[in-house]
């Protein structure tokens, strides 16, 4: 008798989302094509074949598992390797707290769920306001992100070199596009966009100093700053010092 | 690459990820503190987005993919349909690069 009503309210879930899952099947697809990049680029460079295989479902973090493979090949150092992908995977940390909510499951799956804490997969959570929909985005992303990055990992170990150049394509400027889309709607709240426009400044300035992944972190200047700024009153608005806010749309990404 | 140092690489990254989701609950955070972490995720991916669009190592990664990103993004903001906007952006800096622009 419970069946039906179940039944019904998880088939309109699944209505309600099919929009989101097509933006969530396009971004799979951008990742799908950087994960055969990286099966090639391991392959070619002449790491064994297991290295790439073993990397992509253990560490599943694109720039992390690029920034140590191009050490090694680079004749740098395993430790450095290592360093380098675990500086850039710091940011984890933070947005491991920022989608806690939705991983508030239990046990196995909550442990199972942390593994896909990535860019995307809190993006599209973040951009959702009703939560049963941030856990589904998150969730969905997670899952398909990691099949279509494994899969294109061997897929671009087997194709070895005959894979070309993904950039001559421009699907270099699908992941920043990607993310921009979807952390646009968070940037409606005054304090956070001056935080973030703040920090993104000092990310940029960063760069041609700093190693790889440092200069994203550093981009937490921003917030403390803006944070200490403007203590008292956390979650007011302030019209007058940054224009009129536009309504709050629902997070359509 | 050897094995020891994927595993120590996984496990770490592992250590990052779950932090959030286990210790949310145990510890006493003040409304300050939920705000700047709830804020630093988009800090984060901004600073994602402005590197990845304008540098690729040290430097600067060339116009055709920042442009790209830019009609994207405005793309975006007048809200565009999401898969127009990722066409749009990748076209946009594949085209750049055909006519030679770097």
């Amino acid at each position: 008798m419970f069946i039906i009503p179940t039944v019904r309210s998880f088939w309109r879930t699944l209505e309600l989302d099919r929009p989101l899952r097509r933006d969530i099947a396009l971004v799979a697809l951008a990742d799908g094509v950087v994960g055969v990049s990286f099966g090639a680029i391991a392959a070619s460079g002449g790491q064994p074949t297991w290295v790439p295989l073993a990397m992509s479902p253990t560490v599943f973090a694109g720039g992390a598992q690029f920034a140590a493979l191009y050490i090694v090949l680079g004749g740098g150092g395993l430790a450095a390797a290592v360093v380098a992908g675990l500086v850039l995977n710091a940011r984890l940390l933070p947005f491991g707290f920022a989608v806690a909510d939705v991983l508030d499951l239990r046990w196995p799956a909550k442990l199972l769920g942390s593994h896909l804490v990535l860019d995307e997969s809190v993006a599209f959570a973040l951009a959702q306001r009703d939560p049963a929909r941030r856990r589904a985005a998150f969730l969905t992303c997670g899952v398909l992100l990691f099949v279509v990055w494994n899969v294109g990992t061997v897929a671009g170990v087997l194709a070895g070199r005959a894979v070309g150049n993904p950039d001559a394509l421009g699907l270099d400027a699908a992941s920043p596009m990607v993310l921009l889309a979807l952390v646009l709607p968070t940037l409606r709240d005054p304090r956070a966009r001056r935080a973030a426009l703040l920090g993104a400044a000092i990310a940029v300035a960063g760069t041609p100093f700093l190693p790889g992944g440092l200069p994203v972190l550093l981009a937490l200047l921003g917030l403390i700053a803006v944070g200490r700024s403007a203590t008292g009153r956390p979650d007011t608005d302030r019209p007058g010092a940054g224009g009129r806010v536009p309504p709050r749309a629902e997070g359509r990404a | 690459m050897t094995l020891l140092a994927i595993m120590v690489l996984a496990g770490g990254t592992y250590a990052f990820r779950v932090c959030g989701p286990v210790l949310h609950r145990r510890v006493k955070l003040s409304e300050q503190v939920r705000w700047m972490l709830s804020v630093a995720a988009t800090v984060l991916l901004c600073a994602l987005v402005a590197t990845s669009a304008l540098t690729a190592g040290h430097s600067f990664a060339g116009w055709a993919r920042p442009a790209g990103v830019l009609t994207g993004g405005v793309l975006a903001a007048r809200r565009a349909p999401f898969i127009v906007a990722v066409v749009a952006a990748v076209a946009t800096t594949a085209v750049l690069r055909l006519l030679g622009v770097r």
